[in-house]
């Protein structure tokens, strides 16, 4: 039989699993771990619905094979609120009324926290004026295309970068 | 998706030999593309063997002043590196121009240079491809091929290769370092592709159970005067129509030299030398780099559906040009 056994540590639990090698990480977290905040939308990594922070960064969980990642830590968006309060950036896309039918959003939350991450740690992206800065500026124009890899079917965009928005200027004055 | 058995290897040198007894097996890396392709069974190998883990994850400076990045270095780590920024930023903005942030963060050096065409009939298997099913015929030669190559097919094939990196790589003439069944070798990166030919199905000249374990970016000191530029079908996340990776050094007016890719013409990144010859000790002028981007176009064989890509490349080399000329 090709199985495998491995450990995932999820939203701060570690959980042992035989897994089939074609076990994607998303399949995993959703039919055996019962954890189903990330969304199974293309199963392709086209669409971002499956996003969740591998080893503290937003990757495609449908396109990881469970196996690759034994030991890995993983964080979805169920996790992301603490005692019960919500997560900034939950709480903020609430406020916008940044979704409609809601499918997208828990791969949209966690790629937004993931992608803040990144424009702290300096990265650029493909409308950085000069790649070499040392700062980002998160214009609206960087937000949109950061968050290129999620895609809302419904259209709730022009709700959705005010939501991110805001969280990211209320970091940027802390 | 087939199954198949997955293994980890101790060393580079363990997953060689395990690979090597696996005439169908391959090597695992970030899986952005294998994974998919394996779900579609477009790939059915019937052994991984994991090598994420093994090759480097460093991007380090070399003796002669150049960088090595390791084979497991991401695309998102190689385009934030400060290095790369400063004195490459052709190949950090080929890098943050590709896929999706999410998709970077998996994506490896390696495992990018060794993607698959994202040509529409390679993906459906209803349809003839030679590419994946040898022999069984070209459905886009006379199909849809608006995305298809202009420069370098072959009556069997006319995909192209659909890397960014690959293409800023090429203009910065890197290196690959490969560990092979017989030992390791370094291959210019322009013979790390191949054109088409008679046998579309091999992508690369590498041989079974060869691995990328690095990359070397050789200096080069007007490197820093570099940029990509790509035109797609959207602002964001789609692969190029047409790419051009370019680094220009200018001294009073006059080009002293140039480097030119090519990426979305042809079945490998194309480098764009006949221009760059006919650019070296030129006026740096709009009516220079046009005329030198039309000889280079001069061998374009457009197909049905994708004559544009003739105009849009000159215009993409000539904009890119001026723009690092007017820059300095």
């Amino acid at each position: 039989m090709n199985e495998e056994e491995i450990m995932l540590r999820v939203d701060c639990e570690e959980h042992r699993i035989i897994v089939d090698t074609r076990t994607t990480l998303l399949d995993a977290l959703r039919e055996r771990l019962g954890n189903t905040s990330p969304k199974k939308g293309c199963d392709h990594g086209q669409c971002g619905a499956c996003t969740v922070l591998l080893d503290g960064r937003r990757a495609n969980s449908c396109l990881a094979l469970a196996v690759a990642h034994d030991g890995a830590e993983i964080v979805t968006a169920e996790a992301l609120a603490e005692n019960g309060d919500l997560h900034p950036m939950q709480r903020s896309f609430i406020e916008h009324d940044g979704y409609q039918c809601g499918y997208c959003t828990p791969g949209q939350i966690v790629s937004a926290v993931g992608m803040l991450d990144e424009v702290e740690a300096g990265w650029p992206s493909h409308v950085t004026g000069d790649v070499s800065a040392e700062k980002i500026s998160l214009s609206d124009a960087e937000i949109r295309e950061r968050m290129s890899g999620n895609l809302c079917r419904c259209g709730a965009y022009a709700n959705i970068v005010p939501a991110i928005r805001e969280v990211a200027d209320e970091r940027a004055r802390r | 998706m087939k199954p198949y058995h997955y293994q980890r290897a101790r060393d580079i040198p363990g997953a060689v030999a395990a690979l090597a007894e696996q005439p169908n097996g391959k090597y695992l890396a970030g899986g952005t593309n294998l994974v998919d392709l394996m779900k579609l069974e477009i790939m059915t190998p019937d052994m991984l063997v994991d090598v994420r883990r093994l090759t480097s994850d460093r991007i380090e400076e070399t003796e002669d002043g150049g960088v090595r990045i390791g084979a497991a270095v991401t695309n998102s780590d190689l385009a934030a590196d400060r290095t790369i920024r400063s004195c490459y930023p052709v190949l950090s903005q080929a890098l943050v121009s590709g896929a999706s942030g999410q998709l970077r963060n998996l994506a490896t050096t390696g495992g990018n240079l060794l993607q698959r065409t994202r040509c529409v009939y390679f993906y459906d298997t209803t349809t003839p491809c030679n590419k994946r099913e040898p022999g069984s015929g070209c459905s886009a030669i006379d199909g849809h091929n608006k995305d298809h190559a202009i420069l370098g097919a072959s009556e069997r094939c006319v995909a192209t290769h659909p890397s960014d990196m690959a293409v800023a790589m090429t203009a910065l003439e890197a290196f690959v370092n490969v560990h092979g069944p017989d030992g390791e070798r370094r291959i210019p990166i322009e013979e790390l592709h191949r054109p088409p030919g008679d046998e579309p199905e091999r992508d690369t000249t590498l041989e079974h159970g060869e691995l990328i374990t690095a990359v070397d970016l050789p200096p080069l000191a007007f490197a820093s005067n570099s940029k990509y530029r790509k035109v797609r079908e959207r602002a964001s996340y789609a692969f190029a129509l047409v790419s051009v990776a370019a680094a220009l050094d200018v001294e009073d007016g006059t080009v002293r030299d140039v480097r030119l890719a090519l990426g979305g013409v042809a079945h490998k990144p194309w480098r764009a030398t006949k221009a760059e010859e006919a650019l070296r000790g030129e006026q740096a002028n709009e009516a220079n780099f046009r005329a030198a981007a039309d000889i280079e176009l001069e061998d374009a064989e457009p197909l049905r559906d994708n004559a544009f890509k003739v105009p849009l490349a000159r215009n993409i080399i000539t904009r890119a040009l001026l723009e690092l000329s007017e820059e300095r």
